[in-house]
């Protein structure tokens, strides 16, 4: 291709890509700036013109407030557990429909219902089931003999980060479960074939061959399930409001920001989340990286 | 080794039948090659004696022993696939040694066997390779290495071949041949390549829609073609057909080009209907001469052979196998076309093939049993 | 030979493979029925409770009652009705808005050779993940700026922040699998980018731009954060954040029965269009992440 053709090729990229580039940075890289503006800067929301920049002051303060860190543990708490339980119950969950049982085909419909439900809705139907006196796991439980009193599953300070979890795996070990899927059936069944007749049993090809050749499929749901853990924000909101037991980083951001009005310390608050998501990424981008480097 | 017999096979998915009642008896130490066009269920027929597809009804049985319901890893059998099935993330050895690790056999063992195999199909030298680090050709060894260093009892091919260009295709089939002269293990062989068949195949298995149309040795498939499929089938190029109508009355069949044959006695109730003779079975001889007229439309030549196209009718042209270029000015004019009386093959409506033991004038050797 | 190491010579009989066989079907299967009780029976629990008045509502029946007094006290509710017709206008217009940008974006990433390519690839993608709670304040401040706050339409602009990069991340995933010889040709014939764009690509792209469509739809239907942030009156409210807020007198008379109508209520479509969908989704959602 001559030169004057390949730059009027580039041209027609860009103008192809002006609308995108337009609403990147109108929504995005520019709310981004005046946030971290903002985050030195004093200013409330109700009178965000006048303020004094105040250096880093903000990002101390927040770093100096018990809430936040305690909002920093419940996110990791949170992403970790849930994240690890989705991926087990999901791989387990995709290898089950890739087997040629009858049914699979309204399982892998079925498993699409938990991932459209609006979170919202997902929190208050579970909500409604874990009721402490009307809830019909209570009623199960205690039909069983289990318990003698109904749980306050989402009252208890204890036990509503495990609610949360709960709530998160039922919702997202779809995701998981097409994704894992999706990479089991990219690997040539004639393997599994070869592996039946090499009489590999069924323990042995899990850990030498399904798991390995799912590595790549697997480190992207996670990776995508981990940033998405991070920023969660609906689910506990709407479980607890801003109970300090399952206050993530996003809540926390969001109540210095909008309910106290503090627009500068609100702002340093999600700059520290930003930091915070960024840094996780680029160690687990680091660490899939590094596997493929080794080549194992 | 171990012979293999199926007993009234059939497999259906759903509504749709695969194998529908197949009967064969393979010997120990047979080259059996199952041939026959896509979709014919031969990759299917070769999986349920794997064990790898349970059939819906009927006996698989290996070394008389009845493994119908017996796991494809307790079979005996290795398997060749047609996208090799290597294992990406394991080395060449590993993927050599691996089903031999999993027996727990000696570390020392395993890697003493997996370098006998490897050298013996020239492939020791890239034992630290990643598969998608090979040729198409070296994953073609390592994946018969991978079968031949369990020493099975019966060796499966799924058209291990067919991924790989012609030139290697020729040396790999050579090298499947010379392992099965060593070994004398039963080797099945599924492919869609006729030639393939024809040179590998003790005895050649030709399957149409999920059933048997004719077992036995190339030559007589080739020479006692049951059916007008199996003389479709085998031969390349393919053999020239045409309708014909019987005059029963009158003792002959006839047919466009001219064709009159004289019939020393005639069936009315299966009345021959189309007629078939192999290209190698014609030739061109001048205008008026020869038993049927055509018009010679076109010369191919491959140099070491060459073939005519001879319109026949608006429907029928015919390919010749020529002996040397005929001078092109021949072309687009009308020639005669002659043939020996044991060249024809007869066919009644159903396909089956009719002895023409009845035809006048025919030479009087039968086609070799 | 003789010691041949794939060994034939079954040890045990067939009916012992025979019945592993069974035993493994039979495990399967009931792992498969307890798969579908874990996603259905919350779903289905939410519908039985929305038909149940009063008392029944606290006893723990598996069959609906069928009364419908909730549904009809939802559609006689001006507000609850307004927040749907809101949510419907902010996930179509975002759709539409995305899928307009994100095919002509995913043209130019998927079939151009640029340099920056795999720059721009990168910046999409990573717009797509990271926190919304980051750019609140900046949003905020734009929202106010432009008028915007507590209007529906100011959904519809944020929104683009998620949807727009993963529509452009998906479609460009999907553009790259239609064969190069395709525009090739028409490139030949002498079609302009643009062209290409509109009378080739686009008619093929139907299917693809069906599972992206819903896909983001999903998106915009069930956002939160934003809805909650920058919508302040109930008229103006989408359906997420106004089951969100419902709320009882105390603790003790929450209107579950309520809250569950309207739950089903607005998951109903939703789930209608994800099962007729079904295949379509699922290459949509793994089109990016397995070969991105």
């Amino acid at each position: 291709m001559s030169a004057r053709l390949a730059r009027r090729d580039h041209r027609d990229a860009w103008l192809f890509l002006l609308p995108v580039i337009a609403v990147i940075l109108l929504v995005a890289v520019w709310p981004l700036a005046r946030t971290f503006f903002f985050s030195f800067t004093d200013a409330y929301l109700d009178e965000p013109s006048v303020y004094s920049m105040v250096g880093f002051d903000n990002f101390i303060e927040i770093l100096q407030d018990r809430s936040w860190w305690i909002a920093v543990k419940n996110t990791l708490i949170f992403a970790a557990i849930s994240v690890a339980i989705e991926t087990v119950l999901g791989l387990a969950i995709a290898l089950l429909l890739n087997s040629a049982i009858p049914g699979r085909g309204l399982a892998r419909a079925a498993i699409l219902v938990p991932w459209a439900i609006p979170v919202v809705v997902a929190t208050k139907m579970w909500e409604w089931m874990l009721n402490d006196q009307f809830g019909v796991i209570n009623k199960v439980l205690s039909g069983l003999g289990l318990v003698d009193h109904g749980i306050a599953w989402t009252a208890s300070s204890s036990l509503i980060m495990g609610v949360v979890i709960f709530v998160d795996v039922w919702m997202t070990t779809p995701f998981m479960v097409l994704l894992i899927l999706a990479g089991l059936q990219l690997i040539s069944p004639e393997i599994f074939e070869a592996a039946d007749v090499d009489g590999i049993p069924a323990w042995k090809r899990f850990w030498s061959i399904t798991l390995p050749m799912l590595r790549p499929a697997i480190g992207v749901a996670v990776l995508f399930r981990v940033l998405d853990a991070l920023r969660m924000f609906d689910l506990a909101y709407v479980l607890a409001a801003s109970n300090e037991n399952v206050m993530t980083v996003s809540i926390y951001a969001r109540d210095r920001l909008i309910s106290f009005q503090e627009l500068g310390v609100g702002s340093a608050a999600s700059t520290w989340v930003f930091l915070l998501v960024a840094f996780v990424a680029i160690i687990i981008i680091g660490v899939l990286r590094l596997d493929k480097a080794a080549g194992t | 080794m171990a012979s293999v017999s199926l007993h009234s096979v059939s497999k259906s998915f759903g509504t749709h039948a695969v194998i529908q009642g197949v009967e064969l008896q393979i010997d120990d130490g047979e080259f059996v090659v199952f041939v026959g066009p896509s979709g014919c269920g031969k990759s299917t027929l070769l999986r349920i004696v794997a064990g790898l597809v349970a059939p819906t009804d009927g006996v698989v049985a290996i070394g008389g022993d009845d493994v119908t319901d017996v796991p494809a890893s307790r079979r005996g059998v290795a398997f060749v696939f047609q996208s090799y099935a290597l294992y990406p993330h394991m080395s060449v050895a590993r993927n050599i040694g691996f089903a031999l690790e999993t027996l727990g056999m000696a570390k020392e063992a395993v890697s003493q066997k997996v370098l006998s195999v490897a050298r013996m199909l020239k492939v020791d030298h890239l034992m630290d390779r990643r598969p998608r680090e090979l040729s198409g050709g070296q994953r073609q060894r390592v994946a018969i290495g991978r079968a031949l260093v369990r020493q099975p009892e019966i060796f499966l091919f799924d058209e291990p071949l067919s991924n790989l260009d012609s030139d290697l295709r020729m040396e790999m089939r050579l090298e499947i041949a010379r392992l099965h002269n060593d070994l004398k293990t039963t080797m099945i062989y599924v492919t869609h390549d006729q030639s393939e068949a024809m040179t590998l195949a003790d005895r050649i298995v030709v399957l149409n829609h999920g059933r048997i149309e004719q077992v036995g040795t190339p030559q007589q498939l080739y020479h006692a073609p049951d059916n007008r499929f199996v003389a479709g089938f085998i031969g390349s190029p393919r053999m020239n057909f045409m309708g014909v109508s019987s005059q029963a009355t009158a003792g002959r069949i006839v047919g466009a080009g001219n064709l009159s044959l004289a019939l020393a006695s005639s069936d009315l109730e299966n009345p021959i209907t189309e007629i078939g003779i192999r290209p190698e079975g014609l030739r061109l001889v001048a205008e008026g001469d020869g038993r049927m007229v055509c018009i010679l439309e076109r010369i191919e030549d491959l140099g070491h052979e060459h073939f005519g196209y001879c319109r026949i009718s608006d429907d029928t042209v015919w390919v010749i196998r020529l002996p040397e270029a005929p001078s092109p000015d021949r072309i687009g004019k009308p020639v005669g076309l002659d043939f020996a009386d044991a060249a024809v093959f007869a066919f009644a409506g159903d396909g089956r093939r009719i002895a023409l033991a009845g035809l006048q004038k025919m030479a009087a050797e039968a086609p070799l049993p | 030979m003789q010691n041949a190491i794939a060994q034939r010579a079954p040890r045990k009989p067939a009916s012992f493979y025979r019945l592993k066989r069974r035993v493994v079907r039979g495990l399967q299967i009931f792992a498969l029925l307890l798969v579908l009780i874990y996603t259905l029976f919350p779903y289905y629990w939410a519908f039985v409770s929305s038909t149940k008045q009063g008392a029944a509502l606290y006893r723990s029946a598996l069959l609906p009652a069928l009364d419908f007094t909730y549904y009809r006290q939802l559609i006689d509710n001006p507000i609850f009705m307004g927040s749907l017709l809101n949510s419907a206008y902010v996930a179509v217009s975002t759709t539409l808005l995305s899928l307009i940008i994100g095919i002509s974006a995913a043209y130019a990433l998927g079939r151009i050779d640029f340099p920056q390519r795999r720059a721009m690839l990168m910046i999409v993608l990573m717009i797509s993940i990271f926190p919304q709670v980051v750019v609140l304040s900046g949003l905020f401040e734009l929202i106010n700026w432009l008028g915007l706050f507590n209007r529906p339409s100011a959904l519809i602009l944020t929104y683009l922040l998620s949807t727009v990069p993963f529509t452009t991340w998906i479609l460009t995933t999907f553009i790259r699998e239609f064969p190069r010889e395709l525009e090739e040709a028409a490139i030949i014939d002498g079609c302009s980018h643009f062209r290409i764009l509109m009378k080739i690509l686009l008619p093929l792209m139907g299917p693809s731009l069906a599972s992206t469509g819903i896909l983001a739809f999903i998106l915009a239907w069930n956002e939160f954060l934003f809805a909650l942030t920058f919508t302040l009156t109930d008229e103006n409210r989408t359906v997420p954040v106004a089951i969100g807020l419902i709320a009882g007198t105390s603790r003790y008379e929450y209107p579950f029965g309520q809250i569950m109508a309207a739950s089903v209520t607005v998951t109903l479509p939703l789930i209608a269009v994800v099962l007729v969908f079904q295949r379509r989704i699922v290459a949509g959602l793994t089109a990016g992440a397995v070969k991105g």
